[in-house]
């Protein structure tokens, strides 16, 4: 359950005259219940990895397996469906939807899948609690600070309940103290569900919060340490 | 939830979509009241033309009508008045003698159509008698009295008690006078009419021009409402079918009577359609416009719905229904004052005093009172949908291309 599986991963934008190897030969594997840093300086490849992990964006070469389905063999249509029931995100900006309330964002995706509205309500309350933002949850996103919002981004993501939950530099735009709060966030929702994270990031401190630090440059791994 | 959205976003740039909303308004409004103006002015030209000059049927003999002689009578018509009066919705029945002739003074002359009739019915069936501005109607008594419509009082140079000469063919085809009396002068919307018809009682045309007084060339009928024209019709020609057949008698109503009224009228109905069409079209062009730079906008936050799973079937129904907000606000503030204009000046008319003159020698009211049918709101209500959908098609496909890993992106 929940293995993510990358061999060979390549990827090239061409569309320019000059080529980039953004992303160039990159084998790994992340196992249920993983809270996985990517690292690496900028321009390193880290959100052109993530957005493949995420089928976001389609390899130019190797192939990503979770739970043995390579997301690159699917149709694009399935692809949209094989996101919602299975991937959460977390981006660094532009995450919610403005017009409507953290509730309703939350629901949202709820709805998407197709849940009824008592339940999905439900749930968006409960996550919104747990994410520390119970109190809250009538507000729309303009009226909710950064670190606020990346909360109900984190709830939002859950709200799925995905396999793993990729957040490309979900710290970035934050001050020091909401990062932290953050990162704790994510911390107790992998112990207490036990959803795999994976997420990019320069800041130091972030690092230092995650149990397995891959550091990519060039679009090749360079280091992948796992701590205790 | 996608309707809540699309309804929010409306509002996420007030001033931007307030613009295209007004822009719907005004121009929903204007092709609307243009419709009502016409078809006021169209109404009310087939009411006058109905109510003074040709009444809902005439039944006349089908040689007079391709040769406009006097000795081209209507067999037996005692019998045919007697039998039309019976049918239900007719409510009176006059019946006329006519002649072409030079109606004259001392100083000029003019031709004129010599209308024969009995006051009394053509009371009931021709509004003429309501329409005086000075004397009165063939009154009984007097000395061989005439009236005439103002138009040709002027062209005549003559006014109320002078006398006219009047000079027509008599059943001989020989050329006889006769003097007459000015006792009205009559004054309707259409100055061609008036300048024209002239009217005398039946007995004086009658013995001057030797015919018999029971002689009838046109008979002229008159319905409780316009709307029985058809079902009336219908039962006339049933009664009058070995009349009809023997080629005796035509029963015509009004629109058969003057048929350019007729196209006059689908062509204005036709007009306003293409008018409303072609506004329409127009702003949709606003309309994609506006919608584009929604997308431009929001590509980021388009982005980020498609990565978290939002299907292209869902992206694009929250655009279109974006697109058919905005442009129903403005559709419906549109047909509430349209209504509302129409309401209004359907009540106490919209007065071109201005542009009287025109108007009437064309032969229509300088005061139009304005009407639209349920029909035609409908009709703009589900044009300004399908606008709005078609013009949502063009910004949703624009959003539904975007890759989201790009979108996403773009300059953070
Ligand atoms: N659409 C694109 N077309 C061409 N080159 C691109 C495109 N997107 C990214 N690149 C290039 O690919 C390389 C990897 O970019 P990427 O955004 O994945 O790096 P990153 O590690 O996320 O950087 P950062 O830390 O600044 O976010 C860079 O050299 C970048 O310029
Ligand atoms: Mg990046």
């Amino acid at each position: 359950m929940g293995v993510i599986k990358i061999s060979n991963l390549h990827k090239i934008y061409d569309e320019s005259k000059i080529p980039v190897k953004a992303v160039n030969g990159i084998d790994l594997t992340i196992k249920q219940g993983e809270f996985t840093a990517i690292v690496g300086p900028s321009g390193s490849g880290k959100t052109t990895f993530l957005n493949m992990v995420g089928g976001l964006d389609v390899p130019s070469k190797g192939k990503i397996e979770i739970d043995g389905i390579n997301i690159g063999n699917l149709p694009p249509r399935q692809l949209i469906d094989y996101r919602l029931n299975n991937i959460g995100f977390v981006f660094q900006a532009y995450n919610l939807i403005p017009v409507l309330t953290a509730q309703e964002n939350v629901a949202f995706i709820m709805q998407l899948q197709g849940k009824g509205k008592n339940e999905r309500n439900k749930i968006a309350r409960e996550l919104l609690e747990t994410v520390g933002i119970g109190d809250k949850i009538d507000r729309r996103p303009g009226d909710l600070s950064g670190g606020q919002q990346q909360r109900v981004s984190v709830a939002r993501a859950l709200a799925s309940k995905p396999k793993f939950i990729l957040a490309d530099e979900p710290t970035a735009n934050l001050d020091s103290k909401s990062t932290n709060e953050l990162l704790d966030l994510m911390l107790k929702m992998n112990k207490e569900l036990d959803t795999t994270f994976i997420f990019s990031t320069h800041d130091q401190r972030v690092m230092d919060k995650a149990r397995r630090i891959i550091t990519i440059d060039d679009g090749i791994i360079t280091s992948d340490v796992q701590k205790n | 939830m996608i309707w809540s959205i699309a309804w929010r976003n409306v509002w996420r740039n007030k001033l931007r979509s307030l613009v295209i909303m007004i822009a719907v308004t005004i121009g929903l409004s204007g092709g609307i009241i243009y419709y009502a103006f016409a078809k006021g002015l169209m109404e009310q030209r087939i009411e006058a033309a109905i109510s003074n000059e040709i009444s809902n049927i005439q039944i006349h003999n089908p040689d007079y009508l391709l040769n406009e002689e006097l000795k081209f009578i209507i067999k037996d018509p005692e019998n045919i008045i007697h039998k039309i009066n019976k049918v239900e919705g007719v409510k009176a029945v006059s019946s006329r003698i006519k002649a072409m002739g030079m109606a004259s003074t001392a100083e000029t002359g003019t031709g004129v159509m010599l209308n024969g009739i009995d006051a009394a019915n053509e009371k009931q069936v021709t509004k003429i008698s309501e329409q005086l501005t000075d004397g009165k109607y063939l009154e009984e008594k007097g000395r061989i009295p005439i009236v005439i419509g103002q138009k040709l009082a002027k062209k005549l140079n003559t006014k109320l008690r002078s006398k006219i000469v009047i000079t027509a063919a008599n059943t001989e085809g020989v050329i006889t006078y006769g003097a007459f009396k000015v006792v009205g002068i009559y004054d309707t919307e259409n100055d061609m009419f008036d300048e024209l018809n002239v009217f005398v009682r039946k007995n004086d045309l009658a013995r001057m021009l030797g015919a018999n007084t029971s002689d009838v060339n046109e008979i002229a009928v008159t319905l409780d409402t316009h709307e029985q024209t058809n079902h009336v019709l219908t039962i006339l020609n049933d009664e009058f079918s070995k009349n009809i057949s023997q080629k005796e008698i035509l029963i015509r109503p009004w629109n058969k009577i003057v048929p350019s009224l007729n196209a006059m009228i689908e062509m204005m109905d036709f007009l306003s359609y293409i008018f409303m069409v072609i506004i329409l079209i127009a702003l949709a062009f606003g309309i994609v416009n506006t919608m584009l730079m929604v997308v431009m906008e929001r590509i980021k936050e388009l982005g980020m719905l498609k990565a978290v799973g939002m299907n292209n079937k869902r992206l694009f129904r929250m655009i279109m229904l974006e697109t058919i907000f905005l442009s129903i606000i403005g559709g419906l503030f549109g047909l509430f004052i349209s209504y509302v204009t129409i309401q209004y000046y359907g009540h106490y008319g919209m007065s071109l005093a201005a542009f009287q003159e025109g108007y009437n020698a064309l032969g229509f009211s300088s005061i139009v009172y304005l009407e639209a049918e349920t029909s035609f709101y409908i009709f703009t209500t589900v044009l300004v949908i399908i606008t709005a959908i078609l013009a949502s098609i063009y910004p949703a496909q624009k959003a539904l291309k975007l890759n989201p890993a790009t979108a996403i992106r773009e300059n953070n």
